[in-house]
């Protein structure tokens, strides 16, 4: 019983660090340009070498 | 606290979003990005891929046209936002928020039924309980948002769908476990009920998800379009104006290659104008100073200076957009396949339980007892796999269909589109290519060097004819010409090996044609000439065999509707005006045939929206891909029965979906109404019966083919 007062806390806090985290990428507009995300990994970032 | 470090002489930045609609993969982004790079004044640009926009942080100073002058220079064409046009809100982000607050308890409720599933006792279960109560009502009033406010609206209207047995199904569900968890029950259902609105929540976003994509799509080819004019002052200086500014009396210059923004007189200048979009006219017509113009018509051959006469929602497109706004009855009265099944669906359930309820009070078990299973009965028959089977089928076939080069708007259309057995078909622009092209006999009959100086002199001017010519032939090696100048209205003219040379107007031809004259060499005549779409018989073959009997309704005159009818093996209605075209839908119908129109142009719209179902060229009118159910790209006709196929299977596999579903219930109701259906089955059931349903969907991911 003792374990569980701490698990389960435990267990919903992380939980809902997560959903907190999600929120916060909801707000700041992390989920506006699923397929522009998917494609950005693509590109070179060296600014200096011409496409 | 942490601002952005700003220089000391930093002026306020302002942000211009441009939209980029030949944007589509990371090179395209990384190289509209790295445009704006070298600009002075810029101080960054941030393209977003899925509404095909960039959106620019630059100083006062820096001006649109300046950041569309270096899209232009990377190889982009742009257009200002348009802010009328701006993509409504997504359909998809007001769903997320309850997505994730459903997943997450869901899983941490599940921790705790799975506890109580394997043998928890006594105050451990109480304690268990008191926590997923904790989590669970707190969760399903914010995840059950979007089905109790769409149940009561229907309920309102003194109508039922789908969320009505789910909000009812739910509530019930909550109110159970809650006073099972205040008397130490056995059984608490939070985890079937969050199961469930995690299931149907998935499916709402799939659905929305397949909508705001292809809208985000059809947006980007609207904007294509140049919504205004440039208007020339009395001082002679130009300047853009967007459509609906533009007032009676203004003048505008409206160069070769160049639509319409409004309707006007012809103050200055004179060319032949393409009327095809509004008129389904396929020959150009020649007008000079004084005449009257329509917006929407192309500018074919030189500049002319437009007085506008009448601008924005005066002009001679009002009357088809109010015969459109008619129109749409048939569309809006359409009930989708889901919200019948639950017309069927739901008073079946809600008998269901009250029968187990009646029947478990008369073999005198307690009220208690009873009411319990009474709901565990609507528990189960909760439509999960049934709130999936539409949407996660027409997600699928949808994405297979965008693959494909065919945007669909929603999922309806599909459902429409599938129930069709009459095509109509335009013929300007939907069975032919809607632009001249030059006449492969004609080119046939140049010699290399010809073709050479041809292509070189076609590549240096913008007008429709140049362009066409210098694609078709794209495939020479161009002469290297000195002296280059274009003269409008007449054409190009250069100098090739000590030569002149020219492409120009002919001094006489019948039809559309241009003259390549190179020296003293006999003039060459280029004529061009408006073809079918490639695949197009086949195209017609496939509709036939798949049971669609095709006609030709075009507003173009007789003669030449006659010949492509000939061509095509058609039968054909030529000269319809735009209430003609709905007036013959409209007989079709009453007829009892569903009909699909395909069409472009404006003079389509009002039949575009009056079909079952409309399927428009992506190279249509604005009105034209607005209307439309289904946007495909490219030149092939193959498209429409490519639709069609899939529109079909897509509908096998829905139903097939609903016998899954429905027959996974016509296992799981008599074990509930016996009452022995415990929380852990309700949850294998639920979930078992939603894979199935999601693994015969994924089916669908080549139907386009």
């Amino acid at each position: 019983m003792n374990g569980l007062a701490v698990l389960i806390p435990v267990a919903l806090g992380l939980g809902m660090l997560g959903l907190l985290a999600f929120f916060w990428a909801l707000k700041r507009g992390q989920f506006e340009d699923l397929d522009g995300a998917a494609a950005r990994i693509l590109i070179d970032d060296e600014d200096d070498k011409a496409a | 606290m942490n601002a952005p470090v700003r220089l000391a002489d930093a002026a306020p930045l302002e942000s211009t979003v441009l939209v980029v609609p030949g944007m589509h993969c990371a090179g395209c982004m990384g190289k509209v990005e790295r445009a704006f790079a070298g600009l002075p004044g810029v101080h960054s640009a941030r393209v977003n891929l899925t509404a095909r926009q960039v959106r620019v942080e630059h100083e006062a100073a820096v001006r649109e046209p300046d950041l569309m002058a270096a899209l232009a220079d990377a190889g982009f064409a742009s257009q200002p936002r348009v802010e009328d046009l701006s993509a409504p809100p997504s359909a998809v982000k007001p769903l997320l928020a309850p997505l994730a607050v459903a997943a997450f308890a869901c899983m941490n409720v599940m921790l705790l039924s799975v506890s109580i599933w394997s043998g928890a006792e006594g105050s451990t279960r109480d304690l268990f309980h008191w926590l997923s109560a904790l989590i669970g009502v707190p969760a399903i009033a914010y995840a059950g948002r979007p089905f109790f406010t769409s149940a009561w609206g229907a309920l309102k209207k003194r109508s039922t769908n789908m969320d009505v047995p789910i909000s009812i199904g739910v509530t019930l569900a909550t109110g159970l476990s809650l006073y099972e968890t205040a008397t130490s029950g056995h059984e608490a259902w939070f985890d079937g009920t969050l199961m469930l609105l995690l299931f149907l929540l998935a499916g709402r976003v799939l659905d929305a998800m397949m909508r705001d994509r292809a809208r985000a799509g059809v947006d980007a080819l609207l904007r294509q379009a140049a919504p205004g004019a440039m208007v020339v002052g009395k001082d002679g200086s130009a300047q853009w104006i967007a459509a609906r500014d533009l007032v009676a009396g203004t003048v505008m210059r409206v160069a070769a290659g160049e639509r319409l923004a409004a309707d006007g007189t012809i103050a200055n200048g004179q060319s032949r104008f393409d009327r095809s979009l509004l008129t389904g006219e396929s020959a150009p017509v020649a007008m000079l100073v004084g005449d009257t113009v329509h917006a929407g018509t192309l500018n074919l051959d030189a500049p002319v200076d437009v007085t506008v006469t009448a601008a924005g929602s005066d002009t001679s497109l009002a009357e088809i957009a109010r015969l459109m706004e008619a129109a749409g009855q048939v569309r809006s009265r359409y009930v989708r396949i889901a919200d019948r099944a639950s017309r069927l669906y739901a008073p079946a359930v809600h008998t269901l339980a009250a029968l187990t309820l009646a029947g478990w009070l008369l073999a005198s078990a307690g009220l208690h007892q009873s009411l319990v299973i009474a709901i565990a009965v609507l528990i189960i028959t909760c439509p999960c796999a049934l709130g999936l089977a539409v949407p996660v089928a027409q997600v699928v076939a949808s994405g297979a269909l965008m693959r494909a080069g065919i945007m669909v708007k929603d999922g309806a259309a599909l459902e429409r589109l599938a129930s069709i057995d009459r095509a109509l078909l335009d013929k300007t622009g939907t069975l032919t290519l809607g632009r001249p092209l030059p006449d492969p006999a004609s080119l046939a009959a140049l010699d290399p060097d010809e073709a050479a100086v041809a292509l070189a002199l076609a590549t240096h001017s913008r007008h429709p004819l140049s362009r066409a010519l210098a694609e078709a032939l794209g495939n020479h090696r161009a002469a290297d010409l000195q002296d280059v100048s274009e003269e409008a209205g007449r054409g190009v003219s250069a100098t090739w090996h000590g030569q002149s040379v020219a492409l120009r107007r002919p001094d006489s031809a019948s039809g559309i044609a241009t003259a390549l004259a190179i020296g003293s060499r006999p003039v060459r005549l280029i004529t061009f000439a408006d073809r079918l779409r490639p695949d197009a018989k086949q195209a017609l073959a496939e509709l036939k065999a798949l049971g669609i009997e095709a006609t030709i309704l075009s507003g173009d005159n007789p003669a030449a509707v006659a010949e492509v009818a000939r061509q095509t093996g058609l039968t054909a209605q030529a000269a319809a005006s735009p209430v003609d075209k709905q007036g013959a839908i409209a007989r079709l119908q009453a007829a009892g045939h569903k009909v699909l129109m395909a069409g472009d142009g404006l003079n389509d719209g009002p039949a575009l929206s009056a079909a079952d179902a409309s399927i428009a060229p992506g190279s249509a009118s604005d009105v034209g891909r607005q209307a439309a159910d289904l946007v495909f790209l490219g030149d092939s006709l193959l498209a429409l029965p490519r639709g069609v196929r899939a529109a079909r299977r897509t509908m096998a596999v829905v139903k097939q979906n609903f016998v899954l579903a429905i027959g996974y219930n016509a296992l799981a109701v008599p074990l509930a109404m016996a009452g022995l259906v415990t929380p852990l089955i309700a949850a294998i059931a639920m979930s078992t019966s939603s894979l199935i349903v999601i693994a015969n969907s994924l089916r669908l991911y080549g139907a386009a083919r």
